[in-house]
Parts: structure tokens; C-alpha cells; sequence
């Protein structure tokens, strides 16, 4: 007999009569969930990392002291790739007899490829995105500059050989940097100018980079090629080497996307599974039959799988339809609240992903009973009570247990976080099955002095005990990560909110002489701004770890070169600011202070590769300084609140000569305040990051909308487990409720006793979610997503009562058509 | 009722042993002990013979019936079916040997739900290989006389109608032995009549041995041969 017409055949034929119904149900909704999530993440994702790239004005930057070879940007064209290239130096530009140091930055037609050029006509104003770049013969230099100069727009600035008239002012480019590396005022010219103003000679320390963007498979063959060819000294970068802040942002946002994910995955793999009980108890006579007519046990095995297989690829294709076509709408639908750039288009891979993960989820929790379907013996067709025999407990859940590993695995690779989260998942199942059992057994006393109803409904749960603790389980599970994304929403929308209030300093001010200190602050404060702490800051470069000295720490990655050669900004300080945590030592003690100590940021010791103990020698004003270090810190960037690589013990550095740093926060509009302070302050730096904060905030937005979205898609998820649990019992169902109607009991007695069971099945499965999800949070929180975690009671009262609300309503939906089914056609079948 | 089948079908004529059990006993462990359900039957049935297995409910009769079909395995003793020792073949073995040599009539008719009266009637045919199996499936189908319900689901049939299918899916192989499993305890007594008239025609048209397990005294009383049970014992 050809297998694949009779398992079409009789596919077809069930699909017809109904019979596969619910499992196709499930899968279907399964796979659009899991796809429409994946079409989401991978849509956002790609958002985030477009936003992030705007902070290198393109996919991927190279950058070189020396002028970079026209073949990288012959292969990038060939590559379908957009360029631009970006030179900068540092001049003096004059405005008559004002004179200022000024970062050039001379860029071709194209620039900025990611993120855009902000201009206004006078400067510290509002800007507005600029169209192109400066005409030649035209500069843009910033407000800081204009102000300097005591220039304005329509003024002639002279840089180098050449006059320039101010065409714009800048406010702000895209890779004007958010360390502090970047002082001076700056300008950008067009490229074509700069060799007229003769500013590039042998021996001039000259920036170049080229930029490249584009489709981001290109992008990445084009790193691959661009890494293996540059030539020593020229550096790569991309979004993963951004600024931390923005980095800390991604991460972030990528770390709750995934999880969202795996919570939908798993929800699915527990209606799977569900399912195909009820498909497996269903086509016990038909197996049974087969054999007794001749098919061999591979025979009906492979009809059956083959309909599996089947099934699967039907259900992928709506489902992953449907999930692109809800991802579509719902992002259509709050298109509004996006805060910047338009979302990239969708691509195949999260088809292909969810195709996979349900052939996975379907092999893990559908193959172990489908392998016992074949097993049911022919001897069926004659004695009803033969089934299967019951299957090895490895067999049974082992691979369940290795596909959740692997999925879990294949959303979270940090070995840290899976332990908490496989061996959470584990205690919490395990609870809830011992919860489910404790339940099965009080049931038999509740039943007890209530209403027939009630002790019929209750009774249920004691008696179909094994299915009563599968449904708990998964009811729990269902709502516990309901629960948990709705916590985890709350903490993170609050601490976002607690990191970035809207008042948050948008300017920074370096170079404050200790002379100027206190008239600075006196100044900032009458002009209404809301100032921070003043920090001391030294320059210093490292010289030697451990007396050895410093020349290539840890050779690999681009980043680390910077570290290890470039000056840095030292500070000291008493106090561990609320943004920093001790990851490894102490902080100082009154007894510590003036001994040689030092405390470092973790990325700055991870790429050094060194730890606490070591000693580091700084060159400080051309003096060596040796020094202990003496804590490791992890420090949130995000807050964007002054923060050190390099903090020293206090009394170490105060008499070498150094100047001070302060932010402070300016409302919109304070452009006079800032041009005044400019005047009165030369040498103090203005920076400014409001940019840099919106663009941040853009990338929470985004984030924030993610999660809600996700939210909705894992609510289904969590009604399509209802459903398919509901379903898996539906035949027992018809037959008692036609064996009570029969004896008398009303409609609305059989009603009751359904809700009496599925009530207390929520209720309880809520409690425990309640539970549950408070645990999950509070290590998710403090431990994954390292934010503060603040214990809440809302769960508990909605994980109970929505509980027994939402498995109550689902149940009674669900058995509505058998409980109003005739009771002489139910037992007549 | 037209009972002819295939007009070129030829019947065996030597009455040789088709059929042959010895020192069949079958327990099972229950919650009192264990339990002995057949117990140290021996019996032996020619080719065309009808033999009816009666006695009372919990006498042994089905479990008798799976065992002499190779659907269970016999705790001791052995049984030859058209030559060949089931208990010396595996389960796909025996399914084998059911595919090419047996067919079945059950009380509750097991048609597949899902499939039409034809289909279901054509399934053994497409089991065992046969290649025009929708053309026998029709015919054997007109010969218990549901020409006009081939595409009729087994929820659109009567009960003897249903059960007239499953008679045409048991005898579409031209099986050398028909088991049937009290094939008129689920219909009234003038559509078990014509169910039971239909098998015995095409038993004696087919010279198919037919065993039956039966409470039906009419239907045990048509057979050549009856075999009274009783706490599983041969009486």
C-alpha cells in the first residue's frame, strides 16, 4: 500500500470530518506567535541596530591615521554598498582676529550614511535635519564655535589657506562621540575644500574614515572582507563597538525581546503537547484497526508521522501568514508612537525559525506519544480498555525536555542566565506538580457538605488526576509568564523612567579651571540650570601593568588599542556613585584615602585582562604614578550621569594640576545662556547631549512598544494552551455530561459543576503563577537585567482571581457544544 | 440480497485443517491474583467450516476468538493458522499473515469514521498491495448490496448498513478465515437476520471458514459446528 495516499487520504478525509481541528488549531496559532514575534523582534531588532549605527553615521566605519585606499571603496560599490568618507583634524579657524582650536571634519556628498545632520540658523537653537552637505566654499561650524568666534551665519571664517563663509550652524552630526574625547568645537566643510586649505601636511595628525551602509548581509561579508584585507593600523568598527550607553540600550532591549520570545515557545510547546494527546487518544482505534487489517507497526507509525509532518507544514504556512500579517497591523497600528526613523522591512529568516521551532516543538512534545499511538496493540479492536503500554519516563519527556533545553539555549547563550532560567523552570513545574497533586487529593474532602454541583465539578479534578496535574501545570506555567512579562514590563518601564527623567543633564562642561570653579557654578545656577556634583579631572595615559610596559595588552579586538594608548580622564572620589556596583574588591575606607589605590570600570579592566592587585603605572604631567587596583566597577552608563573609567583614591592626584567637569540641565531655548557662558568661559568645553538622550529615549520607545506587542502575542499563546487543555478532555466531557443529564441533573447543575472544576483549577494555578512569576522577577530582575526589583502585590490578586476568571470562561466556552449535546445522541455514539 | 461476490473466484475445495489450536490457555494478572480467561483449549476447524463460540458473558469467548486470530498471545500452548504458528511470529508477522488470510466482523462494525463506505471497504486491498483495489472495493461493496452508498461516511449509514459494510470489507480479501465478533449484537432482530443471512451466503459462496463468537442462538444454531464455553474451558 502506498503510505503517503493513504496518509493523504485519510488526512484529508479527517480534515473534512473535523478530527484535526484542534491540533492544527494549536500548531497554527502556535507557529503565527511564534512567528509573529520572531517578524517583530527581527524588525525591531534591526530598528535598534539602525539607531545604534546612526552613532558611527553608518553600518560600519573604518578608521586610519593614514589616507585609507580607494579599493575599500571600490569593493563596497561592488558590494552594493553606499560610502562616504569623513576626514578630520584639528586647526585653528579664525574669524578676523578670534581664534579658536576647532575639529575639522571635511565629508564627502552622502555623509552621515546612518542618523542625519542637524542645522539651525543661529546657533544653540532647535535644529532641523540638513539636506546634504556644506557647498563648497561653505562650513557649518557649531554653536560653541560661533559663539567663541563671536561669529554668525553669513560670517567668513578663515581655516587654513582658505576663507569660508558660515553657511548653517551645526548642532548636531551623528559620530560627534559620547566620550569626552571629543572637545574642541567642530566644523564640517565639504571634502572637496580641503586641499585648498592646505591643512593636510606630512606630519599632521589627521582622522581618516571611510563609512560604509547597506543591506546588512552585505554589511557583514563586506567586515569580513574588509577585517582579513586592511592594512595594520586601520581600524573596523561597527554597532557592537558603539558608545556604551547606546550599547547598554541594545543589549537591553535584545535580552527582554528574547525572553518574550521563549515565553510564547514555551507556551506553545505545552498546547502542542496537549494536542496530541487528544490526537494520539483519538486514533488509538484507528492504529488498532490498521493492524488488525494487516499494517505493519512502521506502516501506521509512518502514516501517522507523515500526517504529523503534514499538519506541521499547513500549519507553518498559515501560522507564519498570520503572524506577518498581525506583526503588520500591529505595527501599523502604533506606527505613531515611533519615536525617529521608519522600521526596516521584514525578512524570510524568522518562516524559516518558526518552521524549525515547530517541527522541534512538535518532535519534542507530540513524538513520544505519537511513538505510543504505534504501539497500541490490534487486540483494541476487541477490548476497548487495551491501550499502549505505558512508555519508559525518559522517552516520555526526555525529548521534551531536550527540545525546551535547546530552545531556551538557542534565546538565552549565556550560561549564567539558562542555569536560572532551565532550573527555574524546573522548581517551578515540579511546585506545581506537587501543588496539582495536593489538590487532586483535597478535592476528595471538598467535595464534602457543598452542592451536587460542586462535589461533581471538584470530584472531576480528583478523578482524572494525571490530567488534572498536566493542566495545572500548564495553566500555571500560561499565566506565570504572564504574570512575569507584565512585572518585568513595569520594573523596566519604571526604571527607565527612573534613569532618564525628562530633566536629565543635557550638557556637560569640561575644562572648568580651578580658578573659575565656583564663579562657573554661581553662573550656571543664575541662569536657572540644574546643575550636579563637580568632578575633578586629570589626564593621564597608562604607561605599565605589573612594571611591564604597555605596548599591546590584549591583542584581538579593535577597542582595546584606544584603551591602552590614548590619554585618559582620571577623577577621584569618596563616594561609589548609585550607578556604580562593586563587581570584585572594595571601595575605599576612611583609612584607604591617600594610599596609591585605584578602582577601574569593568570594561576597562576586562580588556586590560587585568585584577584586583595588580599595580598600574600612570604617566600623570609626565610624572610616573604607581598605583593599586583596588576595586573593579560595574557601571551603568545608560544613566548618563559623569562617570570614570579610572577613579582614584582621594588625596592622591589632588596636587597635580588639573581642571574640573560639571553637567547640568538647560530647558530648551537657553541658546543665550549658552552663548554667555561660552563668552565668559572660553576655555571651558560645552557638550552637548540632548542628541545623544533623544536618540537613547528613541531606542527605549522601541523597546517599550516590543514588549507590549509581545504581550499580546503571548496572551494568545496563553488561551490557545486553555483551549487545546480544555479540548484534550472534551470526549469525556460529552459522555458525563449526557450520563448526568440522563439521571436528572438540570443544564445548569452540569454548567455549574464545569465551573466549579475550572475555577478552582485557575484559582489555584493562579496562586501558584502569583508565586512563581514574584520569584522569577526578583532574579530577572536583580540578577539578568540588573535593575532594582521592588516587590508588588497586583500579581497575586490578578494571577488569582484572573486565573480562575480566564480558566473558568475558557472552560466553559470550550464545553459549551458537549454540554448542550443531546444526551441520547452522546451515548447512542 | 445478492450475495455473489466475484464471479471468477475459485473456492478451495480440500477440506484440509485451516484453523488449529492446541493447549490454548491465556492469564492475565488482576488485582485478586492471577487469572486464568481460556483455559487448555484445544480445537481444530477445517477449511469452509462455520463454527459458532458460545456461552456466557465472561466465558472466554473473545478472548478465545483474539487469540485464534493472532490479535493477543496465548500464555501457553500454540495455534496453527492456515499452516503457520502464531506464536513462532512477531506482531508484524502476524499482521502479515491477518493481511493475506483473514478478515473481521466486530459488534461495533469499526468503520473508520473518516472514511467513505468505498474506502473503507478498499483499505485491506490497499494493505496488502492489491492494485485495483477501487474496482473490487465497488464490486465486493454491490455484492452486500450498498452500490448506491460508496460515498456514503459511516455516520451516514444505518447500523446494518454499517455493519454490511465492514461484511464487505472482511470478505474483499477472499480470506481464508472470517472472524466475527458477535457481528448482530448491536442490531435489532430483523436487520441482524439479514446480516446474518449475508454472511452465511457469502461464507457457503466463498467457502470461507467462518468462526463466530455469538449470543444470538439463531445465528449459532446456522453453523455447522458450535463450541460451548464456560469459565474459559471448552465444554
Amino acid at each position: 500500500m502506498n503510505l503517503v495516499r493513504l496518509a493523504l487520504r485519510m488526512l484529508g478525509r479527517e480534515w473534512r470530518s473535523g478530527e484535526l481541528g484542534v491540533l492544527l488549531l494549536a500548531l497554527t496559532i502556535a507557529v503565527a506567535a511564534l512567528t509573529g514575534v520572531g517578524f517583530l523582534v527581527d524588525r525591531i531588532s534591526a530598528a535598534v541596530a539602525l539607531q545604534a549605527s546612526e552613532v558611527l553615521a553608518a553600518d560600519l566605519r573604518l578608521g586610519s591615521p593614514q589616507p585609507l585606499s580607494d579599493s575599500y571603496f571600490q569593493h563596497a560599490r561592488a558590494a552594493g554598498l553606499a560610502s562616504a568618507r569623513s576626514t578630520t583634524l584639528v586647526s585653528v579657524v579664525f574669524n578676523g582676529e578670534a581664534s579658536q582650536l576647532t575639529s575639522v571634519a571635511a565629508v564627502t556628498a552622502g555623509y552621515p550614511l546612518r542618523g542625519r545632520l542637524l542645522v539651525a540658523g543661529e546657533a544653540f537653537a532647535r535644529g532641523a535635519p540638513a539636506e546634504g552637505i556644506p557647498a563648497t566654499g561653505e562650513v557649518w561650524p557649531d554653536s560653541r564655535l560661533l559663539a567663541a568666534l563671536g561669529a554668525h551665519v553669513g560670517s567668513e571664517l578663515s581655516i587654513g589657506a582658505t576663507a569660508f563663509r558660515v553657511g548653517r550652524v551645526l548642532i548636531s552630526k551623528p559620530d560627534q562621540g559620547s566620550t569626552f574625547a571629543e572637545l574642541a568645537p567642530s566644523l564640517i566643510m565639504n571634502a572637496a575644500d580641503l586641499a585648498a586649505t592646505q591643512l593636510v601636511q606630512p606630519g599632521s595628525r589627521v582622522s581618516y574614515a571611510g563609512l560604509f551602509a547597506g543591506e546588512r548581509s552585505a554589511v557583514e561579508a563586506f567586515k569580513a572582507w574588509l577585517v582579513a584585507n586592511k592594512r595594520p593600523g586601520e581600524r573596523v568598527r561597527d554597532i557592537t563597538d558603539a558608545s556604551p550607553q547606546v550599547r547598554n540600550a541594545v543589549d537591553r532591549a535584545g535580552r527582554f525581546l528574547s525572553l518574550a520570545s521563549l515565553v510564547s515557545v514555551l507556551l506553545c510547546a505545552i498546547a502542542v503537547a496537549m494536542a496530541a494527546r487528544r490526537y494520539v487518544s483519538r486514533h488509538l482505534d484507528t492504529v488498532a484497526l490498521l493492524k488488525t487489517l494487516g499494517a505493519s507497526r512502521s506502516f501506521t507509525l509512518g502514516v501517522t508521522l507523515l500526517q504529523l509532518v503534514l499538519l506541521a507544514i499547513l500549519a507553518a504556512a498559515v501560522g507564519a501568514l498570520l503572524g506577518f500579517v498581525a506583526q503588520e497591523w500591529l505595527l501599523r497600528t502604533i506606527r505613531g508612537l515611533l519615536a525617529l526613523t521608519e522600521l526596516p522591512g521584514p525578512t524570510l529568516a524568522p518562516v524559516g525559525v518558526g518552521f524549525l521551532t515547530a517541527l522541534a516543538v512538535l518532535a519534542g512534545f507530540a513524538l513520544p506519544p505519537v511513538l505510543q499511538l504505534a504501539r497500541v496493540p490490534a487486540l483494541r479492536v476487541l477490548r476497548r480498555d487495551v491501550g499502549p503500554p505505558p512508555p519508559l519516563v525518559t522517552l516520555a519527556f526526555g525529548p521534551a525536555v531536550l527540545v525546551v533545553l535547546a530552545l531556551v539555549y538557542w534565546i538565552v547563550p549565556e550560561p549564567r542566565l539558562f542555569g536560572y532560567l532551565t532550573a527555574g523552570l524546573t522548581v517551578f513545574v515540579l511546585v506545581l506538580a506537587a501543588a496539582g497533586l495536593l489538590l487532586v487529593q483535597l478535592a476528595g474532602r471538598l467535595r464534602h457538605g457543598v452542592g451536587v454541583a460542586w462535589r461533581f465539578g471538584v470530584a472531576n479534578l480528583s478523578r482524572r488526576r494525571a490530567e488534572s496535574v498536566v493542566q495545572l501545570v500548564a495553566f500555571g506555567t500560561g499565566i506565570m509568564v504572564l504574570l512575569l512579562l507584565a512585572i518585568l514590563r513595569t520594573d523596566l518601564n519604571s526604571d527607565w523612567q527612573r534613569t532618564l527623567p525628562q530633566d536629565l543633564p543635557n550638557y556637560f562642561f569640561i575644562n572648568i579651571p580651578p580658578a573659575a570653579r565656583d564663579e562657573f557654578v554661581q553662573f550656571l545656577q543664575s541662569q536657572g540650570a540644574r546643575t550636579t556634583k563637580v568632578l575633578p579631572i586629570i589626564r593621564g595615559r597608562l604607561t605599565a601593568i605589573n612594571g611591564k610596559p604597555v605596548e599591546d595588552p590584549k591583542s584581538g579586538r579593535a577597542a582595546e588599542e584606544g584603551f591602552a594608548t590614548r590619554e585618559q580622564n582620571l577623577t577621584w572620589s569618596a563616594d561609589l556613585g548609585a550607578d556604580n556596583r562593586i563587581v570584585a574588591g572594595h571601595w575605599w575606607t576612611a583609612a584607604d584615602m591617600g594610599k596609591p589605590l585605584v578602582s577601574l570600570a569593568s570594561e576597562f579592566q576586562e580588556s586590560l585582562g587585568v585584577q584586583v592587585g595588580d599595580h598600574l603605572t600612570f604617566d600623570i604631567g609626565g610624572e610616573p604614578l604607581e598605583v593599586t587596583v583596588a576595586s573593579i566597577r560595574k557601571v551603568k552608563w545608560d544613566t548618563f550621569q559623569p562617570n570614570f573609567f579610572i577613579v582614584f583614591v582621594p588625596g592622591v592626584l589632588e596636587k597635580v594640576a588639573g581642571t574640573y567637569m560639571t553637567s547640568a540641565y538647560f530647558t530648551p531655548g537657553a541658546g543665550h545662556s549658552l552663548a554667555q557662558l561660552a563668552h565668559r568661559f572660553p576655555s571651558v568645553s560645552i557638550f552637548d547631549i540632548d542628541e545623544l538622550l533623544t536618540q537613547v529615549r528613541g531606542l527605549l520607545d522601541k523597546a517599550a512598544l516590543a514588549v507590549q506587542s509581545v504581550f499580546v502575542f503571548t496572551l494568545l499563546a496563553g488561551l490557545t494552551v486553555l483551549l487545546a487543555a480544555v479540548q484534550s478532555s472534551r470526549d469525556e466531557r460529552r459522555y458525563e455530561s449526557a450520563m448526568l443529564r440522563t439521571l436528572g441533573a438540570s443544564r445548569a447543575t452540569v454548567v455549574q459543576g464545569v465551573l466549579a472544576e475550572f475555577t478552582t483549577l485557575g484559582a489555584l494555578a493562579g496562586l501558584l503563577a502569583a508565586l512563581g512569576a514574584s520569584v522569577g522577577a526578583y532574579f530577572l530582575t536583580t540578577r539578568w537585567l540588573e535593575l532594582r526589583y521592588s516587590f508588588q502585590g497586583w500579581p497575586w490578586a490578578e494571577g488569582i482571581l484572573g486565573g480562575a476568571l480566564l480558566v473558568a470562561a475558557g472552560g466553559w466556552i470550550a464545553t459549551r457544544t458537549v454540554i448542550n449535546q443531546s444526551p441520547l445522541k452522546t451515548l447512542r455514539s | 440480497m445478492n450475495t455473489k461476490l466475484m464471479p471468477s473466484a475459485q473456492a478451495p475445495m480440500v477440506r484440509d485443517s485451516v484453523l488449529k489450536a492446541e493447549n490454548l490457555s491465556k492469564e492475565v494478572i488482576s488485582p485478586e491474583g492471577s487469572l486464568t480467561i481460556v483455559d487448555d483449549v484445544s480445537l481444530e476447524i477445517v477449511s469452509g467450516e462455520s463454527v459458532a463460540i458460545t456461552g456466557p458473558s465472561g466465558a472466554g469467548k473473545s478472548t478465545l476468538l483474539a487469540l485464534l486470530a493472532g490479535l493477543d498471545s496465548p500464555t501457553r500452548g500454540r495455534v496453527l493458522l492456515a499452516g503457520q504458528d502464531l506464536t513462532q511470529l512477531d506482531e508484524d508477522g502476524r499482521a502479515r499473515l491477518r493481511a493475506r488470510r483473514v478478515g473481521f466482523v466486530f459488534q461495533s462494525f469499526h468503520l473508520l469514521p473518516a472514511l467513505t463506505a468505498l474506502e473503507n471497504v478498499m483499505l485491506p486491498l490497499e494493505l496488502g498491495g492489491q492494485p485495483d483495489a477501487r474496482r473490487i472495493a465497488a464490486e465486493t461493496l454491490a455484492g452486500v448490496g450498498l452500490a448506491a452508498r460508496t460515498g456514503h461516511y459511516p455516520r451516514q449509514l444505518s447500523g446494518g448498513e454499517q455493519q454490511r459494510v465492514a461484511i464487505a470489507r472482511a470478505f474483499v480479501t477472499r480470506p481464508a478465515v472470517l472472524f466475527a465478533d458477535e457481528p448482530t449484537g448491536n442490531l435489532d432482530t430483523a436487520t441482524g437476520s439479514r446480516v446474518g443471512e449475508l454472511l452465511f451466503g457469502l461464507n457457503a459462496h466463498e467457502h470461507t471458514t467462518l468462526v463466530l463468537v455469538t449470543h444470538d442462538r439463531q445465528l449459532a444454531e446456522r453453523c455447522g459446528r458450535a463450541v460451548r464455553m464456560d469459565s474459559g474451558r471448552v465444554l
